[in-house]
């Protein structure tokens, strides 16, 4: 197969969008694309700052290191969760999160959950009796928490994750599986600020995981292979399969099924606007973070119950 | 020789004249869950694969099953 750009070799093909191309105009056209979604979606701009959540993962560093690439003010964020399992996985993670961020001279704030709250994410979930024996509620519910703090706290404008094309599609699968219509709602390339609440972007979103995975293959980034210990036999990593199935037989239908229904959101199509009003958000009388809760959020419960049991 | 396709911590073999895919296809691994390589250069669905060949399997999906 030869580079649609130059007739060389190429080294990856993207059959969605009938493109192939060689490795030195794939890590041109991937910082292109990002440039065209963060325009489209209205993300950020060079003069704002940018906080980006950091795991020590492909989607992650990838991200962080398209957007230093694109010239955008980019500092890291990495959360040590305290996830160990026989495997070192946190440490690992941060490891090759600290590693990249010195290799590339660029600024890396860790938190640890441990040090904050007293006990590590798989404690927290073990006292709080949160997520049917598996951590992965917790674990999300204490980066969404912490990952808005920071930002917050330390003035950044907006805060990117690294979620790639096949993350959005199988929330938007499993969504709609169960039409969870406030969910759905929710679900976009951008979150936009709100009282107490940081501008959540999500730049990689069109762009599937096979092509994060070749990104960093071919720039040379090191990142975590493994996924989190916990993460084994999970729902998603289950849609995940099931729609590269699909994938595998209709190309395009992974990014035709998100980009449609970005678009029917936007058009009001699938859902009636009254529930976006039924969403009435306060804030948590202890941290100060929005809650759709009567009292505190459900972080600081969590928390308040673990310390009780401690 | 064989072909030798390595994911994770598995090793198939197959028979060499074959192209990628079908090599994938023959040990029930979707191409779209895998980047390939081989001598650390990446390789597309078409490549034959020749006598020797030793191919690397990475999974895109963290943590999944390919």
């Amino acid at each position: 197969m030869k580079c649609k750009k130059c007739g060389s070799k190429a080294s990856v093909n993207m059959r969605q969008h009938k493109l192939a191309l060689c490795k030195e105009h794939y890590l041109e056209w991937m910082p292109e694309q990002t440039a065209r979604f963060i325009k489209k979606y209205e993300m950020f701009t060079h003069h704002e700052k940018i906080l980006v959540a950091v795991s020590g993962g492909k989607d992650s560093l990838g991200l962080w290191d398209i957007l230093v690439r694109l010239g955008y003010q980019a500092d890291g964020l990495y959360l040590g969760l305290g996830i160990d399992e026989g495997v070192h996985y946190s440490h690992e993670s941060q490891r090759l999160a600290q590693k990249f961020a010195d290799e590339h001279k660029l600024k890396l704030h860790i938190v640890d959950i441990e040090k904050e709250y007293g006990q590590p994410i798989p404690v927290l979930a073990e006292k709080s009796h949160r997520g049917y024996g598996k951590p992965c509620a917790v674990c999300g519910l204490a980066k969404r928490h912490e990952m808005n703090r920071i930002a917050r706290d330390l003035g950044y404008d907006v805060l990117a994750t690294g979620h790639n094309l096949d993350d959005e599609a199988a929330v938007l699968f499993g969504n709609t599986l169960s039409w969870a219509s406030e969910f759905l709602l929710r679900q976009g390339p951008v979150l936009p600020s709100a009282d107490g609440l940081a501008r959540k972007v999500k730049p990689l979103c069109r762009f599937y995981e096979r092509e994060m995975t070749a990104y960093c293959l071919l720039r040379g980034i090191e990142y975590i292979y493994e996924e989190c210990p916990f993460a084994d036999g999970s729902q998603s990593i289950y849609y995940k399969e099931l729609l590269n199935q699909l994938e595998t037989t209709r190309p395009g239908a992974k990014l035709t099924f998100y980009l449609r229904f970005l678009e029917a959101r936007k058009t009001g199509e699938l859902f009636i606007e009254k529930n976006r009003e039924q969403a009435h958000l306060h804030p948590c009388p202890k941290c100060g973070q929005p809650t759709s809760t009567d009292d505190l959020c459900s972080f600081c419960r969590m928390i308040e119950k673990v310390n009780a049991v401690a | 020789m064989p072909v030798k396709l390595i994911l994770r911590d598995k090793e198939y073999d197959v028979k060499p004249g074959m192209t990628l895919l079908d090599s994938l296809k023959k040990i029930n691994v979707l191409s779209e869950s895998v980047i390939a390589t081989r001598e650390g250069e990446m390789i597309l669905d078409d490549e034959i694969l020749q006598d020797g060949d030793v191919v690397k399997l990475i999974a895109v999906i963290s943590g999944g099953r390919n």
